[in-house]
């Protein structure tokens, strides 16, 4: 009898910590927001951080990008081969990293590298108690220390998810035409014909933004919420990427089911 | 305020992302095709529109001149009707022939419209009359076949 109660206790105190955070969240989030004027017009903040949580992930971006694109060369001219249309490789590669690979492969490696960084340092910032330091010295630590990040964050992932889809369509050239064999011309028209601006790469833009607010929203919360310890800060960094990475795909099935329908 | 490294990598990681989006925009996808931001309205009905889609294109002698809307089942003749924008730059005649073709033999389908010698052109709002139905495979074997059996014997 106990130990049921103990399970129920459990249930409901996990269901409450877990709308309590949802609820400081959102209120975190707002207010993010109302603070974000002054950061931005401290421009050189959200350049220093686009510099971190950007300019520092673009190696591991393109790397990967130009990897998962060879993989889709050899992957889809393995399957594609076996209907008679190799020569439709092109198509296959470009549309599955515009619509998908790129923005939730790069929103993930994006969440890893740049996210778990920033919940360290603002957790670490907690732990030392510098973002109390500054309250006290009226400077407001949402304002100067988490907008920036923020929008770092929210400004490089579409950036960084562009440069991944091009990198991964130059793999799937590279491994298509170069190695493979496929031709040439047949590769690049066949993708132009069927690649629409609007609806394949527009979307996808939108889906890296989508991305990009999740992921540097989450990042920059569990620095924020985390316990000020060392235990805590570690913590902190496993649920920004765990809550990340579940984040970026359940959005990415919601935005799939409401800009591609199956019509075409 | 002075400028820093930081800022010169900044710059070209804003660069490369220009460029990749570029590399997108005008490489891989296809921008150029059709404009159909004030594109007219016409519409068509079709006994059987076979496979078509939703965002098919409709072109004339090969070119893509606009693309299916919408598709909806008309409850009055029981008639597919077909809702297609065409870009304003394309006018056809009023008695322009609308028929749903296949593109390859497992291609997908479109709409191919073929000019007639009308006058008028169409504008926004018009009703295709002449229309050409999707060929449903199924029903042209069962024809043959019904055409076989009929032919004299020993033919």
């Amino acid at each position: 009898m106990n130990g049921l109660a103990g399970v129920v206790r459990r249930c409901g105190s996990v269901a409450i910590e877990g709308m309590w955070r949802l609820g400081f969240a959102t209120r975190f989030f707002v207010l993010l927001l109302v603070h974000s004027g002054q950061s931005l017009r401290r421009v050189h903040l959200t350049i220093r951080e686009i510099y971190f949580s950007g300019v520092l992930s673009l190696l591991i971006i393109v790397v990967s990008g130009l990897f998962v694109g060879m993989v889709l060369g050899l992957q889809g001219y393995e399957t594609l081969q076996r209907f008679g249309s190799g020569d439709a490789l092109g198509v296959m590669v470009a549309l599955s990293l515009t619509r998908e690979l790129g923005p939730v492969v790069a929103g993930l490696l994006f969440a890893s590298r740049a996210g778990s960084a920033v919940t360290a340092e603002i957790g670490l910032m907690k732990t030392t108690e510098q973002l109390k330091a500054m309250d006290m010295m009226a400077v407001n630590p949402l304002a100067r220390v988490a907008a920036p990040r923020f929008w770092g964050g929210v400004i490089s992932m579409p950036i960084l998810a562009a440069i991944f889809t091009a990198m991964g369509i130059f793999g799937g050239w590279l491994m298509g035409v170069v190695a493979i064999g496929v031709d040439h011309g047949a590769f690049w028209s066949q993708m132009q014909a069927a690649v629409d601006f609007r609806y394949d790469l527009l979307n996808g833009f939108i889906k890296s933004v989508v991305f990009g607010v999740a992921v540097s929203l989450i990042a920059v919360f569990e620095g924020y919420d985390c316990h000020p310890t060392a235990e805590g800060i570690s913590r902190a960094i496993t649920r920004t990427v765990v809550g990340s990475a579940l984040a970026i795909l359940a959005l990415d099935f919601i935005l799939t089911s409401f800009m591609f329908r199956g019509t075409s | 305020m002075s400028r820093t490294t930081l800022d010169l990598w900044v710059g070209i990681f804003v660069v490369i992302g220009i460029g990749a989006l570029l590399f997108l925009a005008l490489r891989v996808g296809n921008v150029s095709s059709v404009d159909l931001t004030d594109a007219y309205v016409v519409r068509g009905q079709f006994d059987n529109i076979g496979g078509l889609k939703v965002r098919a294109p409709v072109k004339s002698a090969g070119v893509v001149v606009g693309r299916v809307n919408a598709i909806t089942f008309d409850t009055h003749s029981y008639r597919a009707a077909v809702e297609m924008s065409i870009a304003p730059d394309f006018e056809f005649p009023r008695d322009t022939i609308a028929s749903i073709l296949t593109s390859g033999l497992l291609g997908e389908q479109y709409i191919g419209l073929d000019p007639g010698g009308d006058y008028e052109v169409l504008e926004h709002g018009d009703t295709l009359e002449l229309t050409q139905s999707a060929v449903v495979l199924e029903k042209l074997i069962g024809q043959f076949l019904f055409d076989k059996a009929g032919a004299p014997a020993g033919d």
